[in-house]
């Protein structure tokens, strides 16, 4: 790893006068929260930053506390095996405890911060090696297009075919929560299905509207969610720690038998979160029975487009529907 | 390079290192600490456990200069930590390690066993399931996954006064357990 020079701010303002003005180079100045994925980044060359502020010294990030509106805000600080751990949460929203705790392994959950874990750069076989002068780190091509790719995109994907590694991010959006990002000129809200961009539609070198000179500082969740029920299903080829080949957070307001509300958003098949509107919509007044679960499944791939590698993830990702479905069913 | 104001396995040290040093390369390189192992070195494979205010975290993903004003537990620290608190021998979980053969080459073991006492320490009286998922970011690459667990649910059982499990190819009984010692040829 490179040498760089440590910040240390004792407050927000002072954080946020550590990160570069606008107009200046973004690649020298990287935030540090709970650095399980930016120590590794920089160990791997992939950022080479000249300057690391650290924000674990600065107060009131941490915790959750209940908001005006009966919603809950969650400072981004907040470390994963504490939202793990908190039974009041598990009562409450366990979809977000589920994520939480389906993130990597103790060991990292110990250190790793949830605003880390929405910021966490992709796993990419070509992004991370820093031999491959892929199209994620300014380069021409994305190798895995026609190289390997059984664990990229099969939808969304293009012109890059990264997928979004983070579990807790999809149970975010089924949740709708919104997010506060600070920057220079103060705090600005951004729902979490719309923090999260494409690679079509962003810059192709990220992968949400977060600027340089911003730190998201808390997540909120709306009221009323306590009485959803919610689930977070996740896939891995390696069950005791492992990125999710395909994830499902799926949210249903029930009326008895009938889906009232529902919210589904896909992990691991997408560059970003990838919700599930028009499902959604075919959810609301249906029982849960074999045909919902099938139709369901069938409408939230329908635009899938596999690569060569990872057709696998279709079927894999309709079951999970399913799963989750059945699991909140009973 | 900067001076940090370390506490190691209850020792409060003044070392000198560079702000881009981790905490595992400190430990290591500047105070001799070598029972923390540099594995993978980018946090796959948890050979370099610490306890971190009584947490396991990865001393290969931690820096050092992050780690001032945190109690630092590493493997050299567990029977001095046992024996200042009234205990006699190894920490309970180094000895059942050792009763079980938990272990092949040893390259995993320091950051095994401070898994399994943080785990112990959280909760006393965990399930296999339990024990298993707290293992879960320490990889045996000479696969003794089974005596490994084995020895955490041994440590279990004898500091609950309940009778061990046995392993498979010993029904009724468990070769390694003080309560009854092995009756047959098996190590």
């Amino acid at each position: 790893m490179k040498s760089f020079e440590l910040v240390m701010p004792k407050t927000l303002d002072e954080a946020i006068a550590a990160l570069p003005e606008s107009g200046q180079p973004t690649e020298r100045v990287r935030v540090l929260a709970g650095g399980q994925d930016l120590l590794g980044e920089m160990k791997e060359s992939l950022v080479t930053p000249e300057r690391v502020v650290n924000l674990k010294t600065v107060p009131g990030i941490e915790g959750h506390e209940p908001t005006a509106e009966g919603g809950l805000r969650i400072g981004a600080l907040t470390r994963l095996i504490d939202l793990e751990r908190d039974e009041g949460l598990q009562g409450s929203h366990p979809m977000l405890v589920e994520a939480a705790a389906a993130v990597a392994t103790p060991q990292i959950r110990s250190m790793g911060t949830l605003g880390g874990n929405l910021c966490q750069r992709p796993r990419c076989f070509y992004y991370r090696n820093p031999h491959s002068p892929c199209l994620k780190k300014g380069g021409t091509e994305c190798f895995s297009y026609g190289g390997l790719n059984k664990y990229n995109a099969i939808l969304g994907g293009g012109p890059s075919y990264i997928v979004h590694p983070s579990d807790v991010a999809p149970a975010l959006v089924s949740y709708d929560a919104v997010f506060t990002l600070l920057g220079p000129a103060g705090e600005r809200e951004v729902p979490a299905d719309s923090f999260f961009t494409l690679p079509s539609s962003g810059e192709v070198t990220r992968e949400n509207v977060l600027a340089a000179n911003e730190i998201v500082t808390a997540v909120t969740l709306p009221a009323g969610r306590e009485a959803w029920k919610a689930t977070y299903l996740k896939v891995r080829e390696r069950d005791s720690f492992d990125f999710a080949l395909s994830a499902v957070a799926l949210a249903l307001k029930m009326n008895g038998d009938l889906i009232e509300q529902a919210r589904l958003t896909l992990g691991g098949v997408a560059p970003k979160p990838w919700r599930c509107t028009s499902t959604e919509e075919l959810l609301v007044g249906r029982k849960i029975d074999e045909e919902t679960c099938r139709l369901a499944g069938e409408d939230a791939l329908r635009m899938a487009e596999p690569l060569e590698q990872n057709g696998y993830k279709v079927p894999m990702t309709q079951g999970l529907i399913r799963r989750a479905l059945q699991a909140l069913a009973s | 390079m900067r001076v940090l104001h370390l506490c190691v396995n209850g020792d409060r040290l003044e070392v000198a290192a560079p702000p881009h040093w981790t905490l595992l390369e400190v430990l290591r390189y500047k105070l001799g600490l070598t029972g923390s192992k540099q594995g993978c070195d980018k946090g796959d494979c948890g050979a370099c456990t610490v306890l971190v205010d009584g947490k396991p975290v990865l001393a290969c993903l931690t820096l050092a200069a992050l780690s001032e004003g945190r109690e630092i537990t590493t493997i050299e620290g567990l029977m001095p930590a046992h024996r200042q608190a009234g205990g006699e021998g190894a920490d309970p979980v180094q000895e059942a390690f050792d009763r079980c053969g938990a272990l092949q080459c040893g390259f995993c073991q320091p950051g095994m066993m401070l898994s399994a006492r943080a785990l112990l320490n959280d909760n006393p009286t965990p399930s296999p399931a339990e024990i298993k998922h707290a293992l879960s970011g320490n990889l045996c690459r000479c696969t003794g996954y089974t005596q490994i667990v084995q020895a955490v649910e041994l440590c279990v059982a004898e500091s609950t006064s309940k009778k061990p499990r046995s392993p498979a190819w010993a029904p009724g009984v468990n070769p390694w357990s003080r309560a009854e010692p092995a009756s047959g040829g098996q190590d």
